[in-house]
């Protein structure tokens, strides 16, 4: 039987993570592809003010691959298999869940999986770090950057774990709706204490030092000596779709994987446990 | 219509026999976070491949859609 699901997971995600791939390759794309121009025009009039101001210029990276290969087989393929790997994750859970979890049906429980994982592993790490667009996000910064935004990722996912179990634990005295919302409310004040705790991108100490007090990592203009702008700071609409289609593309991924695997766990468990004991 | 009463639109109360399932699930679930990690996370803040930024580059737009930390 866990076999079987976990073989429904792993389709239901990698269909999932085509449909993320197509809306990526449609709506993000573009958006990416100006990101890369943006932080390359960006580079070299960074260059020209160093060589201005007499410091050493710093130099470029090198291609690997090329844009056309990443904008299509490389964020196809990552979209799909990342999308597979939380398909049989979520038929995992799910497993785990299925006469556990009282009396919700099998296709409306894969559902309800598939959006904790949308919350947990996406959604409440987004509020807090944000995703970012090609050029946004300094080099000397990733490892703290990379451990803050794991943190927070365990952090939502252990929370919204203990909120289940506490809703559970609530239900036998408030009744499902009232456990709920306790859960809930439980569930945003962990969150929230976390998303206080830790620090913003931007006011990482060796952010700090170089750039002052920012909340964020977003380029800004570039000055010459005399304060005038010689170069625009990351466009504002760009940054803001970015992350609008991030977010879409995260829920139709997740949505499709529960819409996917709900029928097909369904039709699995009503053929293989036929001789169930059902309540009357 | 005692077809349709009878469909699964009444909850299954399954219990998968932990000791015998614990094995495929733990597995699943730990190759799906080392899939989450390569696609994710290594060779930016961490690289168990060494100095090596294939992976990194392949997936790299991916990597900042799916909301990772980059560059």
């Amino acid at each position: 039987m866990e076999k079987k699901l976990i073989l429904r997971g792993l389709l239901a995600g990698a269909v999932a993570g085509l449909a993320a791939f197509v809306f990526a390759r449609i709506f993000a794309e573009p958006l990416i592809g100006r990101a890369v121009d943006y932080e390359s025009a960006r580079d070299t009039a960074q260059a020209a003010l160093d060589q201005a101001a007499g410091t050493p210029v710093s130099g470029g990276e090198h291609e690997i691959f090329t844009r056309a290969v990443q904008a299509n087989a490389g964020i196809g393929l990552g979209m799909i298999v990342l999308g597979a790997a939380m398909g049989a994750l979520t038929a995992v859970v799910y497993a785990v869940c299925l006469g556990r979890t009282g009396r919700i049906r099998p296709r409306v429980l894969a559902l309800l999986v598939a959006a904790g994982g949308f919350a947990g592993f996406y959604l409440m790490p987004f509020l807090k770090y944000p995703a970012n667009p090609p050029s946004i996000g300094h080099e000397d910064t990733i490892r703290d950057r990379s451990n803050l935004y794991l943190a927070m990722v365990g952090c939502s996912i252990v929370l919204l774990v203990l909120a289940v179990w506490l809703g559970r634990r609530l239900a036998v005295r408030y009744g499902n709706w009232n456990a709920t919302l306790l859960a809930g409310a439980g569930y945003a004040v962990g969150i929230g204490l976390v998303m206080w705790g830790l620090p913003d991108a931007g006011e990482l100490a060796a952010n700090v030092e170089v750039y002052g007090h920012h909340a964020t990592e977003t380029p800004l203009p570039l000055e010459n000596a005399r304060g005038t702008i010689v170069f625009p700071g990351f466009p504002a609409d760009d940054l803001y779709r970015f992350r609008l289609y991030s977010v879409l593309a995260q829920a139709l991924l997740w949505g499709c994987l529960g819409l996917v695997l709900g029928p097909l766990a369904e039709r699995l468990l009503a053929r293989d446990l036929p001789a169930s004991p059902r309540p009357t | 219509m005692s077809s349709l009463s009878a469909s699964p639109a009444i909850p299954v109360p399954v219990v998968l026999s932990a000791a015998r399932a614990a094995a495929w699930l733990t597995g699943t679930a730990v190759l799906a976070l080392l899939v989450y990690y390569f696609i994710g996370v290594d060779q930016g803040a961490y690289s168990v491949l060494g100095n090596d930024t294939h992976i990194h580059e392949f997936v790299h737009d991916a990597r900042h859609f799916l909301g990772f930390p980059c560059h």
